[in-house]
C-alpha cells in the first residue's frame, strides 16, 4: 500500500497493515451484515414503529394514525392475551424440563455405549432433522380418537375404557403438543450434553471411583458441576426455541380447543395474518420479542458467569 | 447385570424414538380402507395408492420444486456472502468484529413472527409476495446469521501456521484466503450449507405468510393445508411427510458425523 499524505513518521508498516486487515475485514462483513440488518433489524424497528400507530389492513382508509400505547393497553386488558403468555409460559417450562432430564440421561448412555453409537446417533438425529410440521402431523395421527395407536395402546393395557378424544380436552390437548415437542427437540439436548461429557477429563472420574465415592456422587458431585456450560446452552437455545413455538401447535391444535394451547406466536399470528390488524399485532410482536430478549440477556449473564470455569470451550 | 440392564433400557428409548416413523410410513403404505380400523403392529396388505395419489391428484411435484428452489438459492446466497464474513471475522483483527458476531447471534433468538408483519408489507410494495425471492427474502433474517455463525467457528478451527507461511511467501491476504484457507475449509462450508438446507426445507411461518396459494407453497405449507373432501386424507398426508423427510433424513444419515460436530461446535462455542 502507497501512502502519500506526508505524515509518514508516525505511520509505520505495522500501522499501514493494520489500516489494510480493518478495510478488508469489513469489506468482507459488509454484505452479509447489510443484508441482515435490511432483512432482520430494519423490520424489527419498523415492528416497534408500527406498535404505536393504529393500523388496520381491513380499513386502508383510516391510514395509519399515531396513538401512543394505546394498543399496549388493549393488549394488556386482553383475557386472550394473558391466557396465549400463561400457555406458552407452560409449554416450555414443561417441555424444557422433559427435555433436559431425558437429553441428560440420553447423553449418559450415549457415552457409555461402546458400540452402534453411529446407530443410535442415527436415530435421534432424524426427528430432529425432520420439518417441525411433520412430527405435528405424526403426533396428531398417533393420538386420534378413533384409531388413533396411542387409546388402542392404553385401552389394550386397561388403562382405558373408551377412546380419548385427546385434542378435545382442554389438558388433554397438551399431551400430544408436550410428547412431540420432547420427541423432536430431546435429540438435539443430548448431542449438546454429550459434547459436554466428551470435553470433561476422564482421569477425574477414575480418581473420584478410586477414593470410594459411589456412582451417584460423582454423578452430582463431578459430572454435573462440569457439564454446567452445556447445559446452560442447552436451555439457552431450547427456551428460546420454545417461547417462540408456533409450527408445532399450529398443525397439531391449531391452538385448539378454542384457545386452550394457544401460544403467543399463534396469537399474534391470527392478529396479524386472520384479522389484519398489523397495529395491534406489532404491539404484541414487540412484546414476545422482549420477552425472549429479557430470557437471552439473563442467560448471556449466566453463560458470562460461567466462563472460564467450564470444560466445553476449547 | 447392570450391562443389560443399560443396554434395555437404551433400547427401549431408541424404539420410542423410532416408532412414530414406524408407525406412519406403515400407515402410509395400508389401504385407505383399513387405515381406521383397530391398528396391528405388523401391516397385512401394503399399497402405494397413497404415493400414487400425491402425484397426481395431488401434485405434490409442485411444492416439492418449490421447496428445493427457495431452500437452495437461499443456502447458495447465504453460503457465498456468508464464508466472506465467516473469514473476516474468525481471521483478521478489526475493531467491531466482536459487536458484529454479537449482534449475529442476537438476531438468530429472535422469534421469526415479530418481524412478519413489516416484511409482509415489504413484499406486498415490492410485489414480491407469493414469487420464489419473495420467500428467499425473508429466508435470509435466519439463515444468513446462521451461516456466518457455523462458518465463523470453522474458519476459527483451522491451524494459522498455514496462513503464515503463505504471508512470509509473499501471498497478500486475498490469495492467501482463496488458495490456502478456503480448501481448507471446504468440509466445514459444506456441513454449514447442508444445515442451512435443511433449516430452509423445513421453514413453516414464512412461507405460511408470503404465499397466497398452493402454486407457491412449500414442502411444509402443502402438508399442513392438506385437506379431503370428506374426512381427514391420512394415508395421502403421511405419504406427504415420509417424502417431506425423505431428503432431510438422507442427507443427516449420510453426515451424521459431521453434522452432529457442525450443531455442537456452533453451540458450545459461542
Amino acid at each position: 500500500m502507497n501512502r502519500r499524505d506526508g505524515d509518514t513518521c508516525s505511520s509505520t508498516p505495522d500501522d499501514s497493515l493494520a489500516r489494510e486487515e480493518r478495510r478488508l475485514g469489513w469489506t468482507l462483513v459488509a454484505p452479509a451484515l447489510g443484508v441482515v440488518l435490511l432483512v432482520a433489524i430494519a423490520p424489527l424497528a419498523w415492528t416497534v414503529w408500527e406498535s404505536f400507530h393504529h393500523h388496520d389492513l381491513r380499513m386502508p382508509w383510516l391510514g395509519r394514525s399515531f396513538v401512543g400505547l394505546a394498543n399496549y393497553r388493549e393488549l394488556l386488558g386482553t383475557p386472550r392475551f394473558w391466557a396465549s403468555l400463561a400457555h406458552t409460559a407452560f409449554f416450555a417450562v414443561a417441555s424444557v424440563s422433559l427435555e433436559l432430564i431425558l437429553g441428560l440421561v440420553l447423553a449418559l448412555a450415549m457415552q457409555r455405549a461402546s458400540r452402534g453409537r453411529a446407530l443410535i446417533r442415527a436415530t435421534v438425529l432424524v426427528p430432529w432433522a425432520l420439518p417441525t410440521v411433520v412430527a405435528a402431523l405424526l403426533w396428531r395421527f398417533l393420538f386420534q380418537s378413533d384409531a388413533g395407536v396411542v387409546n388402542a395402546v392404553l385401552i389394550a393395557a386397561g388403562v382405558l375404557d373408551q377412546p380419548v378424544v385427546w385434542l378435545a380436552g382442554t389438558v388433554t390437548a397438551w399431551v400430544p403438543v408436550i410428547l412431540a415437542d420432547v420427541w423432536k427437540t430431546t435429540p438435539f439436548v443430548a448431542l449438546l450434553l454429550l459434547a459436554g461429557l466428551q470435553g470433561i477429563d476422564p482421569t477425574l472420574h477414575e480418581s473420584a471411583a478410586i477414593d470410594g465415592a459411589g456412582r451417584w456422587r460423582v454423578l452430582t458431585r463431578i459430572t454435573l458441576p462440569l457439564l454446567r456450560p452445556a447445559i446452560l446452552v442447552a436451555l439457552v437455545f431450547r427456551t428460546l426455541d420454545a417461547i417462540r413455538v408456533f409450527d408445532l401447535i399450529y398443525v397439531l391444535t391449531g391452538g385448539g380447543p378454542g384457545t386452550a394451547t394457544e401460544p403467543v406466536a399463534l396469537y399474534t399470528f391470527s392478529a396479524l395474518m386472520q384479522n389484519l390488524r398489523f397495529g395491534y399485532g406489532a404491539a404484541l410482536s414487540v412484546t414476545i420479542f422482549a420477552v425472549a430478549f429479557l430470557l437471552a440477556v439473563i442467560y448471556v449473564r449466566l453463560l458470562g458467569a460461567d466462563d472460564g470455569r467450564g470444560g466445553s470451550t476449547t | 447385570m447392570t450391562t443389560w440392564l443399560r443396554r434395555g433400557a437404551l433400547a427401549f428409548i431408541l424404539l420410542l424414538f423410532a416408532f412414530p416413523f414406524y408407525w406412519a410410513i406403515v400407515a402410509s403404505l395400508t389401504p385407505e380402507a383399513s387405515l381406521f380400523q383397530a391398528p396391528s403392529l405388523v401391516p397385512r396388505t401394503l399399497v402405494l395408492d397413497h404415493y400414487r395419489a400425491l402425484f397426481t391428484e395431488r401434485d405434490f411435484g409442485t411444492p416439492i420444486r418449490n421447496s428445493l428452489i427457495v431452500a437452495g438459492a437461499t443456502t447458495a446466497l447465504c453460503i457465498t456472502l456468508g464464508t466472506l464474513a465467516a473469514y473476516a471475522l474468525a481471521r483478521l483483527r478489526f475493531r467491531g468484529r466482536s459487536a458484529v458476531l454479537g449482534a449475529l447471534l442476537a438476531v438468530t433468538m429472535f422469534p421469526q413472527i415479530s418481524i412478519v408483519s413489516p416484511l409482509y408489507i415489504l413484499l406486498r410494495a415490492l410485489h414480491l409476495l407469493d414469487t420464489y425471492p419473495g420467500l428467499v427474502l425473508p429466508y435470509l433474517t435466519f439463515a444468513m446469521p446462521l451461516t456466518v455463525w457455523l462458518l465463523t467457528t470453522y474458519f476459527r478451527q483451522l491451524p494459522g501456521e498455514l496462513e503464515d507461511a503463505a504471508r512470509v511467501d509473499g501471498a497478500s491476504r486475498w490469495q492467501t484466503f482463496t488458495r490456502v484457507l478456503l480448501p481448507l475449509a471446504m468440509p466445514g462450508i459444506a456441513t454449514t450449507a447442508i444445515l442451512t438446507f435443511i433449516y430452509c426445507w423445513n421453514e413453516f411461518l414464512f412461507a405460511l405468510s408470503f404465499t397466497l396459494g398452493p402454486e407457491r407453497w412449500t414442502v411444509p405449507v402443502a402438508i399442513a393445508l392438506f385437506r379431503g373432501q370428506y374426512q381427514v386424507p391420512w394415508g395421502q398426508i403421511l405419504a406427504a411427510a415420509v417424502v417431506a423427510t425423505a431428503p432431510v433424513a438422507a442427507l443427516v444419515l449420510a453426515f451424521q458425523r459431521r453434522i452432529v460436530q457442525g450443531l455442537t461446535s456452533g453451540a458450545v462455542k459461542g
